[in-house]
């Protein structure tokens, strides 16, 4: 009985349910609750974040009020493109975090649509920070475009490559990617450890600080609105608002996303109908990739400048993970991702660095976060509770009980 | 297994064969390596190069008869038992001693225990048919309730106890997500972690402001054998162990005599391989998947309490730090099997804490330390990439069973 058998030749268990991959329960998903689920699930979310916050004492709607205030959420109020004022500033940091969320969402987006969960963003994320580091850092001489333009590529490319293990391990050897972007994500961290710790390669100029070198002038993303140091939104925003749209067209106005799409619902119809299943695999983790190394190029380039324990560390830095949260919330649309990675940038920076209230420590709220964050993922993956749910509800308005699918027969 | 294969085991043809040749070689090549190491550091480079030639030629003895995986792992031992043993004696004997003293063993049995307990959690989960990767989190809530659980109850196992129900808690969750509710098991095992993070850091701020955890929680006892205390090499190695190695120790066989020689481990592994024919032959696969992933969490959560209350001593925010996903990758490096699990957290310790003592004796060391922790991921790499061995998980893991 568990006597192993050649990888590849494991017999499908014939009793288990009929072959879903995530892409086609997706879309189950979609057809049954379209905007409404995904908003239902936050709302779940937020309000046991409530009671939890009741429970310990706090008042869950000033809390939430507070955090939306820190968020800068009442910059819509006064309207100013100063970011001395403190709801500008506030709106500005939860603009920049959208900005590396938007990219790290799509990042698992992209793979879900293949059918693959990539939960590597982070680990992609770091050797994209990693790389637009070592190339901002050296290259001084080299023109301002230019010298952007290729810390921002090879950054992408990293993070591509990076993934791209993943998924040719996956077409390669079956090896499930999951296990392989969880591996990924930890030799990257570790090697972000090493190449900016004590004695690493890219440590700046202090020799006992754990700290790279600031990105030199030429190398640094340009601001539209602020100052660099002060903390101002750089056109990497404009750049993860166009990777929506190229996400949006790759996956519905070519070839490629129309295979990516096809693997993700149905790899054996993909296959029956002379789409090459590896090939895709392999893009799609690449492509996949190219978004959260694209994303830690801008964040180097522009938000964070140098990387090390004051500013941003590679052990405390988890923005990858949120990605998952993002994307799952977002339905893996463009439109779906741009909107959660809004609200999580906003609930990330709300509930830490821009809370200023004396009522409610951040650090409760910044662990509230995760704890939402958690939620959320866990009602997305359980589509049976949201289909329960929904079918419910259009029970009750008209009391017509929907057409049960035939059961399909377990092949024997 | 049958009885004749059982009998099998012990036919003495069996020690000849080309794969024991192999495993002989390795077995050589660490040999070659270990000998110009304390205890024995011998100190002359006759042995460690004759033992590698001899661990290469039962490679190439193997190689020949076919066994190609194992023989080429022999080659290799050798080579680098060879070389690794000559390098050492460049070495003063000195900063061996400090490296390599016997505490090292010890040091790896700390490393390795609570990677053991999380490995043999997700083994039973994972044997059942559901996907654990919520390891780390049920790991994360058992170190901080055991910390909460012993400072307010004042007893260390009151303290385990209430560990061991805030992670079947949290695998419950897992649980009622992956078999009831049909959900995706690994986004739901994300889920738990992300949960696990934010509930411990929110309970910790919340009931100890982030620190103020007092000193003088009680903490799991360590275990004092007299006789073996006093022992030269063993002493240091064995004598003083904390209560929850010795108990990881002795779960690594229950755990195997239960998988695999009771009827309760032949309905997990079923359920596992072939849910459906278990559900034929009238066993309750949601039943025993829920006994399973609860028993998993119970596991994963006895790792973390001993990180904190045996280990440490205090909790801080996300201290499991990753060890959930590298009992995950020992899990699978050891093949869904006890022993297996058992050996690569033995592995993983092993270089941990050699990345933690290398620097004590060789400043050119601490910079590469760091790169040293990667080994049990690359390691894990390799092997689901099918360089080494094979791994074959449970025929129905991760997928949802729907009773008809």
């Amino acid at each position: 009985m568990t006597e192993p058998v050649a990888p590849g030749s494991a017999p499908e268990p014939e009793g288990a349910a009929p072959p879903e991959t995530i892409a086609a329960r997706y879309d189950l998903m979609q057809r049954a609750g379209g905007l409404i689920v995904p908003v239902i699930t936050a709302l779940m979310a937020f309000v046991i974040g409530g009671i939890i916050l009741a429970l310990s004492g706090y008042n869950p709607f000033t809390t939430y009020w507070e955090i939306a205030q820190g968020a800068g959420l009442n910059w819509f109020g006064h309207l100013t493109t100063n970011t001395a004022n403190t709801s500008a500033y506030n709106f500005a940091q939860t603009l920049n975090y959208t900005t590396t969320l938007i990219l790290t969402g799509l990042a698992v987006a992209f793979a879900f649509r293949c059918g693959l969960f990539n939960i590597g963003g982070q680990g992609q994320y770091l050797v994209g920070l990693i790389v637009a580091n070592w190339i901002g850092v050296s290259l001084a001489g080299l023109s301002g475009a230019a010298h952007v333009l290729l810390a921002i590529v090879l950054a992408a490319l990293a993070g591509a490559a990076w993934a791209g293990i993943a998924g040719f391990l996956k077409a390669a050897t079956g090896a499930h990617e999951v296990i392989s972007t969880i591996m990924l994500n930890w030799i990257a961290i570790y090697i972000g450890a090493y190449v900016f710790g004590q004695g690493g390669p890219l440590q700046g100029s202090q020799p006992s600080a754990p700290i790279s070198s600031p990105i030199v002038p030429s190398g640094v993303l340009k601001f539209f609105w602020g100052d660099q140091t002060l903390g101002g939104v750089n056109v990497g925003f404009f750049v993860s608002l166009a990777m929506l749209v190229v996400f949006w067209a790759v996956l519905n106005r070519t070839t490629l996303g129309y295979e990516v799409r096809a693997v993700g619902y149905n790899p054996d119809a993909a296959a029956y109908g002379g789409i090459s299943v590896r090939k895709n695999y392999v893009l799609a983790m690449a492509i996949s990739g190219g978004f959260a190394g694209l994303a830690g190029g801008i964040d180097m380039l522009g938000t964070y400048n140098s990387i090390g324990f004051g500013t941003l560390d590679v052990y405390g830095s988890s923005i990858g993970f949120l990605g998952i949260a993002v994307a799952l919330l977002g339905r893996n649309t463009a439109l779906g991702t741009g909107i959660a990675a809004f609200l999580f940038g906003g609930l990330l920076y709300g509930t830490t660095h821009g809370l200023t209230t004396s009522a409610i420590p951040a650090q409760l709220t910044g662990n509230l976060t995760l704890i939402i964050q958690g939620l959320i993922v866990l009602f997305v993956g359980a589509d049976v509770l949201i289909l329960y749910l929904w079918s419910a509800r259009r029970k009750l308005r008209r009391s017509v009980p929907r057409p049960r699918q035939p059961e399909p027969e377990p092949s024997a | 297994m049958t009885t004749t294969a059982a009998y099998g085991r012990l036919r003495p043809s069996r020690l000849t064969e080309p794969r024991s040749i192999a495993i002989y070689g390795i077995g050589l090549g660490a040999l070659a390596c270990w000998l110009s190491l304390p205890p024995f550091t011998v100190r002359s480079v006759l042995w460690p190069v004759l033992l590698g030639l001899l661990a290469a030629f039962c490679g190439v003895a193997a190689l020949s008869r076919g066994v190609r995986k194992l023989g080429w792992g022999a080659v290799a031992a050798g080579v680098l038992g060879a070389g690794l043993g000559s390098l050492a004696l460049q070495s003063g004997t000195g900063n061996l001693d400090q490296v390599f003293s016997a505490s090292i063993i010890a040091s790896m049995l700390v490393f390795a225990t609570p990677l053991t307990f999380g490995a043999l959690g997700g083994m039973f989960s994972e044997r059942s048919g559901v996907v654990n990767v919520a390891l780390e989190g049920m790991m994360l809530m058992g170190a901080f309730f055991g910390i909460y659980g012993s400072d307010k109850t004042g007893s260390w196992f009151l303290g385990i106890l209430i560990a061991m129900l805030a992670g079947a808690f949290m695998a419950l969750i897992h649980a009622v997500f992956a078999i009831h509710l049909r959900a995706d098991q690994i986004v739901g095992g994300m889920a738990i972690n992300f949960l696990a993070l934010g509930l411990t850091g929110y309970l910790f701020f919340k009931l100890y402001h982030g620190g103020n955890i007092p000193a003088n929680i009680p903490r799991i006892p360590e275990v004092n054998i007299p006789w073996v205390e006093n022992q030269r090499f063993i002493g240091p190695a064995f004598g003083n162990l904390n209560l929850l190695i010795w108990v990881a120790i002795i779960l690594v066989p229950l755990s195997y005599v239960v998988l695999f020689r009771t009827a309760i481990g032949l309905r997990i592994r079923a359920c596992g391989e072939h849910p459906r024919a278990a559900d034929t032959v009238g066993i309750d696969v949601y039943a025993v998947r829920y006994a399973s992933v609860i028993t998993s969490g119970v596991l994963a959560a006895m790792g973390g309490a001993f990180l904190s209350v045996g280990f440490v001593g205090t909790f801080n925010e996300n201290m499991t730090a990753g060890r959930g996903f590298i009992a995950l990758a020992a899990l699978i490096f050891g093949n869904w099997r006890p022993f297996g699990a058992f050996g690569a957290a033995l592995l993983f310790g092993f270089s941990t804490a050699l990345a933690f003592r290398l620097p004590n004796a060789y400043p050119w060391a601490d910079t590469y330390a760091t790169l040293f922790q990667t080994l049990p991921y690359v390691l894990t790499l390799v092997a689901i990439a099918g360089v080494i061995g094979r791994t074959i998980p449970p025929a129905a893991d991760g997928r949802p069973y729907k009773k008809q």
